[in-house]
């Protein structure tokens, strides 16, 4: 706390924090021309006189762009224009050879929409107030969502005696969409989880790859704060936040314009409207926001429609295509994990972030017959583990979802108990091309026949009265103390058979 | 319709344009004229008028997403007036 404000009582605030969310779209080719839009490839190897603008080259939009946007917009619930078209936004910078980006200004794409996010409790305990609470959502209203390139890369020289910049074009072009919330998050950790949604959206419907570190996604923040004083509200002035390429920073950033923004009103007074509009970096080193320059003015852009590119009219198959291709949401797996399979919802929401391939594992498990329940048991402790260790996808686990769903029933049927199932496991990942019932074999585990269990469940009941007696009195887990003795005497007797067995003898006792 | 001075220096910075004191009186009295000459459009009678967004009537020119080869990176810097064999050179820039 600063001086000032420990001297006064402190005043109360509300946040409030719109995000415009850059999405890049997973498309082969650029928006405009057909260069590559592969990442991490050398400097200045994918452009072309469009990516130039050199003169007299022209624009060719790309359709895919279109389908991935429309899918987009279906998705967040947006109204899709029957009309859209593209304007040039002007200004000057080394890293756009145009001397403007091809956006969209007064007819974007989408129109609209919403996400839903989980609600967080309001509490004073930190730890409550990281508590979701179930089944509610928070809806975050969207005002649209449109489509425009990216600019190029700008690389600071960092060689000695070298002081100029360094450009790279390969980026220039790209597709991007712009998703643009009302201000309607309330606090760095819903601005967080409106990330990881949208983030997760995008990626399950094949529109980005949604790869922080190469820059897939990417936000700005707009935020002030409502504060109440003398029994008015009154609004900071409004900071956008730029740089913002991880959840992380995201959180941090708009924490620590939070307080910034508090301490300056106290210091200044100044309102919104009583100095101009910042935009400040996040500087992730050091843990600040800096200044960039005073807001420039939506006009300074000199908007106007771009005359190199036609107008776009969505076709209905278009439409009926992108409602198709948008159905299948985390959300609308949430809902057959929660429902359908009465999976639990902290293991459920492990799953659904690990992505759609690993949940499309382990219903494939579920349909082969494995039960949800030890699938998604599976799953969290050996699946993901071995993933996590390794380091590589689902489509590279070694053990295809039906066979390892083999492995699960064999425990259902009595075949093995868990550990031995465990061993047969690890066996298969040994050597992927061994069958389950040869993985089984191998661990040395031979099925006792019930007449054999029968004898050895008459022996163990005559040894051990006290054991029958509490059974009969009514606790049946007492039974559970002659598993060990019974595998002392046959390694391979399965624990459950034995305990069935033997609470039937007890029972017509 | 007149064009200030503070107007002529605010459209130079956007265009990162120098301009010299002693020229701002002669630009601004130019460029007023233009702005004369295509504020004669704001005479016509637009009411119930669609508004234009292109000059042909065509929608829907798309390209199928498909890879083409991209300039020789060679081709990409020759006309650049300083450039690294790999990169575009320009004076360093901020933020």
């Amino acid at each position: 706390m600063s001086d000032s404000a420990s001297t006064n009582s402190p005043l109360a605030y509300r946040i409030v924090i719109g995000l415009e969310v850059h999405v890049q779209l997973k498309t082969e080719t650029k928006l405009f021309c057909r260069c590559s839009t592969r990442f991490g490839q050398s400097p200045n190897t994918q452009v072309c006189p469009v990516c130039l603008g050199l003169p007299g080259s022209l624009p060719v939009l790309n359709l895919h762009a279109i389908e991935l946007a429309a899918r987009a917009g279906e998705a967040l619930h947006c109204e899709l224009a029957s009309f859209t078209k593209w304007d040039r936004k002007n200004y000057f910078y080394p890293d756009l050879p145009k001397g403007y980006q091809t956006s969209q200004f007064d007819l974007p794409i989408c129109v609209g929409g919403y996400l839903d996010i989980p609600i967080r409790v309001p509490s004073d305990n930190a730890a409550d107030a990281a508590t979701l609470s179930e089944n509610m959502v928070k809806r975050i209203r969207l005002v649209r969502a449109h489509l425009e390139e990216d600019a190029g890369k700008s690389m600071h020289d960092e060689r000695a005696g070298r002081a100029d910049t360094r450009i790279d074009l390969n980026r220039a072009g790209t597709p991007l969409l712009e998703i643009v919330s009302e201000p309607d998050l309330s606090s760095a950790e819903e601005a967080k989880d409106y990330l990881t949604e949208l983030r997760l959206i995008m990626v399950y419907l094949g529109i980005s790859d949604g790869n922080m570190q190469e820059g897939s996604l990417r936000a700005d923040a707009n935020v002030n704060l409502h504060i109440e004083r003398d029994g008015k509200t009154i609004p900071t002035p409004i900071v956008e936040i730029k740089n913002l390429n991880s959840f992380r920073s995201v959180e941090r950033a708009i924490d620590y314009e939070v307080e910034r923004q508090y301490r300056e009103f106290l210091r200044t007074g100044l309102a919104m409207g009583q100095s101009p509009k910042q935009t400040r970096g996040w500087d992730d080193v050091l843990g600040q926001t800096d200044l960039q320059r005073e807001k420039e003015e939506a006009a300074d852009y000199r908007y106007f429609p771009c005359p190199d590119l036609v107008p776009v009219q969505l076709t209905e198959q278009q439409r009926e295509a992108a409602k198709h291709e948008s159905q299948f949401t985390p959300d609308r797996y949430r809902n057959v994990l929660l429902h359908t399979h009465a999976v639990k919802e902290t293991d459920a929401e492990i799953l659904i972030q690990q992505g759609r391939d690993v949940v499309d594992y382990f219903l494939e498990m579920v349909r082969a017959g494995a039960t949800p329940k030890r699938a998604s048991a599976w799953m969290l402790q050996d699946v993901l583990r071995h993933l996590n260790d390794q380091r590589v996808p689902i489509d590279r686990y070694p053990i295809a979802a039906p066979k390892l769903a083999e492995l699960l029933m064999a425990i259902e049927q009595g075949k093995v108990d868990t550990s031995q199932a465990k061993q047969a496991l690890a066996k298969i990942l040994d050597d992927p091309s061994i069958g389950v019932a040869a993985a089984i074999e191998s661990l040395g585990i031979v099925r006792v026949d019930v007449s054999e269990m029968e004898t050895l469940c008459r022996e163990l009941l005559a040894e051990n009265p006290d054991v029958v007696d509490k059974v009969k009195a009514g606790n049946t887990k007492a039974v559970a103390a002659l598993v060990g003795q019974a595998k002392k005497r046959n390694r391979n007797a399965d624990p459950r058979v034995l305990q069935e067995i033997c609470l039937k003898m007890i029972a017509s006792m | 319709m007149g064009i200030t001075t503070n107007e002529i220096q605010r459209v130079a910075s956007l265009a990162k344009l120098r301009v010299e004191q002693s020229d701002v009186g002669e630009l601004s009295s130019q460029l007023s004229k233009v702005l004369d000459l295509v504020n004669q459009l704001a005479e016509v009678d637009t009411d119930g008028v669609e508004p234009m967004v292109h000059a042909f009537e065509l929608s829907n020119v798309l390209a199928i997403d498909h890879a083409l080869a991209s300039l020789p990176r060679g081709e990409v810097l020759m006309n650049a007036p300083s450039h690294d064999e790999e990169c575009f050179r320009v004076p360093p820039v901020m933020g």
